[in-house]
């Protein structure tokens, strides 16, 4: 134990907040711990079993999305791949599925811009992105992806041009869409490392485009 | 995604396969989302109801019916799922933006109905 750790072990001089719960929990919380007490109890789910699954959802970000589009930019035969059978070229490149989805990428061109919703509920590529973002999850964001597409990508700051297709992909089942952004402009000394971190979560998500190491996002 | 399912039937003459394995619809065909009553939450969201759609891919492997398995009914039984497309001009009568933009989503084979062309 170092000295730091003793001394607030021992001597606990210093003020600060007690760490404690503050609100009642909401009938949800309450009726998860319910559930899951349950499950626990009667011997379907182990602590440990639910412990992994967190574990294995906290290892999924949006870093795993961007070295798949940082691959697909460098590698062409990768990209085919990828687009033919999303779900095995990720496997093939290490990432693991671990429930029954399947994985459609879909690539932005020069014609084609692509955004995914789920109007349902939030179904979301988490394999490869982790948990999505909280406008993700809600209506305002989930009933207009799907009737004015237009508007909702402006007020991200994507304005995309009238020749330019805008696919609406809504993920309802068993399939979770992966957006592959175009590849920015000047970027072609760039390392697979230095492009995947210029790759963002809503970038896969298709409400936003790459930008380059030197541009700015837009205001 | 498999594009023709009787090229795969072709390609190994002396197996024969059941019927809920080959997909009932195929890429270009014209599709109309089914309308079921009550309107209330399906896997396919209500404003599809009775839109009519082209396939654009099956997607493979065939999967469980999601609305019977939420409710601890599945027999084991799979059927393919279709990624249809839809100009957003035939959703939204005042879609006002480039008649090119169109909605894609994956329906369960039984919320599809098979469309005259």
């Amino acid at each position: 134990m170092n000295n730091e750790a003793a001394a607030h072990d021992g001597d606990h001089s210093h003020s600060h907040a007690p760490v404690q719960q503050e609100e009642h929990p909401t009938y949800y919380e309450i009726m998860e711990i319910a559930v899951r007490e349950l499950l626990v109890d009667k011997k379907l789910l182990g602590p440990g079993e639910i412990r992994r699954q967190i574990e294995v959802l906290d290892s999924r970000t949006p870093a795993l999305g961007a070295k798949v589009v940082a691959r697909a930019w460098v590698d062409p035969a990768f990209k085919a791949r990828l687009l033919e059978n999303g779900r095995k070229s990720c496997e093939e490149f290490g990432i693991s599925f671990y429930d029954d989805t399947q994985l459609i990428v879909l690539e932005n061109t020069e014609k084609i811009h692509n955004v995914i919703v789920c109007t349902l509920c939030s179904c979301y590529p988490r394999v490869l992105l982790g948990l999505p973002p909280d406008w993700y999850k809600l209506k305002p964001y989930r009933a207009r992806t799907v009737s004015e597409p237009r508007a909702v990508l402006a007020e991200f700051g994507t304005v995309i041009p009238d020749d330019v297709e805008v696919r609406v992909s809504d993920s309802t089942a068993m399939v979770r869409y992966l957006v592959l952004p175009r590849r920015p402009p000047g970027t072609e000394a760039l390392t697979e490392d230095e492009l995947a971190a210029l790759v963002t979560r809503d970038a896969m998500i298709g409400v936003i485009t790459v930008n380059g190491p030197d541009e700015k996002e837009a205001p | 995604m498999r594009p023709d399912s009787t090229e795969s039937q072709a390609s190994a003459a002396n197996v024969v396969f059941a019927e809920r394995e080959i997909p009932i619809f195929r890429v270009g065909d014209v599709v109309r989302v089914a309308e079921r009553s009550p309107v209330g939450h399906y896997r396919v969201p209500t404003y599809l109801r009775g839109k009519t759609g082209v396939v654009e891919a099956v997607i493979e492997p065939p999967g469980v019916d999601n609305e019977d398995e939420s409710f601890g009914r599945n027999a084991g039984i799979k059927l393919h799922y279709y990624r249809v497309s839809f100009p957003m001009t035939r959703l939204w009568e005042n879609y006002k933006d480039s008649p090119s933009d169109a909605l894609h989503i994956e329906v369960f084979e039984t919320g599809l109905l098979k469309e005259k062309p």
